[in-house]
């Protein structure tokens, strides 16, 4: 009984947070606009009895995802911030590998120090770090200045309002999603393992390749979804540091949803990018399953 | 069937106790034999002297084991001799060559890890082969060598298996099996049963031996458990504090012990300190006032009055309700303890003047037969040769 009570919390959780909200999205997908509050119609009318849910089922019908499916400005808009994410994880990756390897190779006592410096722009507003980031990318911005002082290049650069701004927002932000994850896996590793490699006939660099590697997969593809998954929804940073050029879904879901009013094909398109992100989503928890039995 | 207490085991061993120091000996004399000298090699962690201008020869085919406590550089020089410390002064000779500035992935040395260091993403079999692959070793002759390898080390079965899904002997053997598969010049063991229980620790130890034969494989073991040393090594360096002080076969080790620390450190003893004086073929040593001075004969040079200490090992001294005819050394004294552990009992007696001295029995009789208790008048004696006479 206990146990069933235990269980039943987080299923109820999930049910009220996830589920019903998946259903109203997904109830809002299969409905038709309309000038009303809400917008949309059918509404559910439980005072009409039987025949008010049989009408209300039978006013649902799957327009909105064939309309999507005509308009190549959605799937190009999926593909691109498909295109955008991978890209961005991938810099991330080759970003945020060295700093955990630097992190997990560090002195025992400075750990905690360099943990903390990574944690620390979670402190401040992320809305407010990447508007600094205009500050920094825009023409007049920090970046340019530095380089004409330098002497690298003659006239500013644009950055900002560009894919490049988006990526270096999407890196920036999403930074510490990768470096945690492969730092824990880096610090649990033995140090004596690579001393067996080296001792066996491995340069340090083969060693690397043939032990590290493959011992922090698990951290590796625990901050690559990470990344990943939040990225190909992302909203904020395309429309801050992005150009008019830039296609993201998350963006065309924020235009159709306040620009355009139009709830159900927002919400189509949210339940498509659903069904996107429920693979990764699900390798991802398969990961985590294996890394876990794996320390068993 | 896991270990053969027949044939193989039991040949080693004799051949240890009875032959160990002649092969030993032997060895000496031809002076080919001295493959891997390590003359006088120092290191310092700062202002720190791990290893103090140490000097040791290691002779091909031997099983040699570096015993110690822990902190008295053991473990560092058998990391200078695999490669991951490089000596502050010194070199280290293998088949005559300076190995000293020679970086690990190029040295004919393999070293079995304390915490063993498999890869846990790898196999067995994939264990085994690491090293194999690193030396770019074609595909067939890995096989055979793997094959020859898990043969060896009886884990056949086990092959396809990953670290985690075997059992702590087992990953034992993995490691073993992997630092022996590039058929090294030098095996170096660090604590290689640390982490296995004392029954599997003894079989473990037979084993070990028996590869190391069959292999023909040098073998330098580090231990600080001087049971595992005694049991598995043709010569035994006994190291204190960067320095070996004793370096010889576990016999000598154990019955002629050059010093305080050494006859200390192997197995149990009782120190005597007293004054030596010149009588007939060997000293008597006056240790206390008012009785009569014990007596030990040595070839050992000591000037009359000089400061000595009397090292005597408990199974020695024989202890008895009658005074025993026919003894030299004869003392009268009280059982103070017994710790009972079962195949043998150690008694503490104590003198008349406080001093006390172990002596054990061998419980070949029922507990209830024992002849002694608590607070009993006892007399305790030994031979002439029984005790080591050692500088103050």
């Amino acid at each position: 009984m206990r146990r069933a009570l235990l269980i039943l919390v987080p299923y109820l959780w999930l049910l009220a947070l996830f589920l019903i909200p998946f259903l109203i999205v997904f109830k809002i997908s299969l409905s038709d606009g309309a000038l009303a509050i809400p917008p949309y119609t059918p509404t559910l009318d439980l005072s009409a009895g039987w025949e008010g849910i049989r009408e209300f089922l039978t006013d649902l019908d799957f327009e909105n995802f064939v309309f999507l499916s005509t308009d190549d400005l959605y799937w190009k808009a999926y593909l691109s911030s498909l295109q955008i994410a991978v890209i961005s994880t991938a810099i991330t990756l080759l970003v945020g590998y060295p700093i955990a390897y630097g992190m997990a190779s560090a002195p025992d006592h400075w750990r905690p120090t360099l943990m903390m410096l990574v944690i620390l722009p979670f402190w401040t507003s992320f809305l407010i770090r990447v508007y600094s980031w205009m500050g920094i990318l825009s023409t007049e911005g920090y970046l340019n200045q530095l380089l004409i002082w330098l002497g690298l290049i003659s006239g500013p650069l644009t950055i900002l309002n560009t894919n490049t701004a988006v990526y270096i927002g999407i890196v920036y932000t999403y930074l510490p999603f990768m470096i945690l994850p492969i730092y824990a896996a880096l610090e649990r590793m033995d140090g004596s393992l690579l001393e067996a490699a080296e001792d066996l006939g491995c340069s340090r660099i083969t060693a690397f390749w043939l032990v590290t590697v493959p011992l922090s997969r698990n951290g590796i593809v625990a901050g690559c979804f990470l990344v990943f998954i939040p990225a190909i929804g992302e909203f904020v940073i395309p429309s801050l540091l992005g150009g008019s050029r830039t296609l993201m879904i998350g963006k065309v879901l924020w235009e159709e949803f306040f620009n355009n009013r139009d709830w159900p094909v927002a919400s189509a398109v949210a339940v498509i990018l659903l069904l996107i992100l429920i693979v990764p989503i699900i390798l991802f928890q398969r990961n985590e399953q294996k890394s876990r039995e794996a320390e068993e | 069937m896991l270990f053969r207490p027949g044939a193989h085991a039991d040949r080693s061993r004799q051949q240890r106790d009875t032959h160990g120091a002649d092969r030993f000996r032997a060895l000496e004399r031809s002076g080919g034999g001295t493959a891997h000298p390590v003359p006088g090699v120092t290191k310092r962690f700062g202002d720190f002297t791990a290893i103090d201008n140490l000097s040791f020869d290691i002779y091909e085919k031997e099983f040699f084991a570096l015993l110690g406590p822990s902190g008295c550089g053991k473990t560092t020089m058998m990391r200078m001799l695999a490669g991951f410390e490089a000596p502050s002064e010194g070199s280290i000779l293998l088949g005559g060559q300076d190995i000293a500035p020679i970086p690990p992935n190029r040295r004919p040395v393999n070293m079995m890890f304390q915490s063993y260091a498999l890869f846990p993403h790898l196999s067995v079999w994939e264990n085994i082969a690491f090293g194999l692959k690193r030396d770019r070793m074609e595909k067939d002759r890995i096989n055979a060598r793997v094959a020859e390898m898990l043969k060896l080390t009886r884990l056949e079965q086990f092959a396809s298996r990953k670290p985690h899904q075997i059992s702590g002997g087992q990953r034992q053997r993995v490691a073993l099996a992997r630092s022996l598969a590039k058929a090294p010049k030098l095996l170096l063991l660090d604590e290689p049963m640390g982490a296995l229980d004392a029954k599997l620790r003894q079989k473990t130890q037979f084993e070990l031996m028996d590869i190391q034969e069959k292999t023909g494989t040098t073998f330098v073991i580090v231990t600080h458990d001087q049971e595992e040393a005694m049991t598995v090594a043709s010569r035994v360096a006994v190291m204190d504090q960067g320095r070996i002080v004793q370096a010889d076969t576990p016999a000598r080790i154990y019955e002629q012990p050059n010093s305080v620390y050494v006859a200390d450190f192997i197995g149990e003893v009782t120190i005597i300190d007293g004054t030596a004086n010149p009588e007939g073929d060997g000293y008597e040593i006056a240790y206390a006032e008012g009785v009569p001075p014990l007596f030990v004969a040595t070839d050992k040079k000591f000037a009359r009055g000089q400061a000595c200490h009397l090292a005597i090992r408990p199974e020695k001294v024989a202890i008895s309700a009658e005074r025993p005819e026919g003894r030299r050394n004869v003392l009268r004294g009280r059982i103070l303890d017994i710790a009972y552990l079962g195949n043998i009992s150690t008694y503490l007696v104590e003198l008349p003047h406080g001093k006390v001295i172990k002596a054990q029995t061998a419980n070949t009789r029922r507990l209830a037969h024992r002849p002694f208790t608590w607070e009993d008048e006892v007399w305790l004696s030994w031979s002439d040769t029984a005790a080591v006479l050692l500088e103050g």
